[in-house]
């Protein structure tokens, strides 16, 4: 039986890479692909006027392309610390079942290919935002602020909050304010969820050396600043209904829900175990998820829910 | 980086899988670009 082992690849001896298709799927990072599509599509679908359903559907996919594109080139530039920490070992890279180069390759023509077609299908607005969301992530976050500094997620996460933008350009040719509400609320919303999860994993942050807040500042910090967080999003969180892009089932909803959430907040605080930084974690996708689903529910045609 | 090692038969089952995708997302673009120009047309 021939082997093709890693060796030859590096030497170019081998013919071709022995990566799977699962492997090209698993650089896409589909679950954070899958809360990107999501919000984009809010954001086209609460957008007033009209977007042929085809463009519509190129807009999304283009969407989900250029975030699956930012995470390829994101593990192929992370593949050092990702082979330290225990949550990214399995990575096609570190792991050992894919060269760097084809994760950079990948990324590269994903991430080309889904602005170019954004902005010739869909509108020239939305291929720039897009360009600019792809470049912000790969460029600001990944390569500059990760490893620099214990604020990396507070301005990286203007890359997971440009998806609306995205989605709302498509359908306008333009930048509203709405649209900058819901940048917004994804914007405040990423530093409290991220540092949940960075207070039960901050051993795996300490061991790659990437400077996140609790590894830094303390927990202490930390959660201080993730309630200050949560406080922050009440005004943001309602502002889509004064902005007349949500009803007042959306704005009771969200009070609740902010509410709720700065409660868990307050339990993280008080909390000297992972106990409530995971619960938090998970509360944090499940507010995030339910408050784009309620803006969208607000703008489906009544027809539709009979 | 972990050293890996595939048989032949993996290595050969693999890019045939990856040959299928490659072949799915060409006839999807074909698709996609038709539909495109289509509607382009129509408005």
């Amino acid at each position: 039986m021939t082997d093709v082992t890693t060796a030859e690849f590096a030497a170019g001896t081998a013919p071709l890479s022995a990566a799977g298709v699962g492997d090209y799927w698993a650089l896409l990072k589909p679950r954070v692909m899958s809360l990107v599509v999501f919000t984009g599509f809010a954001g086209l679908w609460v957008a007033p006027g009209h977007i042929n359903p085809v463009l519509a559907a190129v807009a999304i996919l283009c969407i989900a392309i250029g975030a699956g594109a930012s995470g390829a080139i994101n593990m192929w530039y992370d593949r050092d610390i990702d082979a330290v920490m225990n949550r990214t070992q399995g990575r096609p890279i570190p792991a050992g079942r894919m060269q760097p180069n084809e994760a950079l390759s990948f990324g590269v023509i994903l991430a080309s290919g889904s602005v170019i077609l954004m902005g010739l299908a869909v509108n020239a607005v939305a291929g720039a935002l897009l360009a600019g969301t792809i470049g912000f992530y790969v460029f600001v976050y990944t390569m500059w602020l990760k490893r620099l500094t214990p604020q990396n997620i507070v301005i990286g996460g203007a890359a997971g909050a440009f998806p609306p933008m995205v989605g709302w350009a498509a359908v306008t040719g333009d930048i509203g304010w709405p649209s900058v509400a819901l940048f917004a609320l994804i914007f405040f919303w990423t530093p409290p969820h991220f540092w949940a999860l960075a207070l039960f994993r901050s051993g795996d942050y300490q061991k790659a050396g990437v400077p996140m807040l609790p590894v830094v500042a303390g927990p202490r910090e930390t959660k201080r600043q993730m309630f200050l967080y949560t406080l922050v999003l009440w005004p943001i969180a309602v502002a889509p209904y004064f902005m007349g892009i949500a009803g007042a089932a959306y704005l009771v909803l969200a009070a609740v829900l902010s509410l709720c959430f700065t409660g868990f907040s307050v339990a993280v605080w008080f909390d000297r175990t992972d106990k409530w930084p995971k619960r938090m974690f998970a509360f944090s996708i499940l507010y995030l998820t339910l408050l784009f689903a309620l803006l969208i529910l607000d703008r489906v045609p009544s027809g539709l829910l009979g | 980086m972990v050293a890996m090692s595939v048989s032949m038969e993996e290595f050969l089952k693999r890019r045939k899988a990856r040959n299928r995708a490659i072949l799915a997302v060409l006839v999807g673009l074909c698709v996609l670009f038709y539909a495109i120009t289509i509607v382009r047309l129509t408005h």
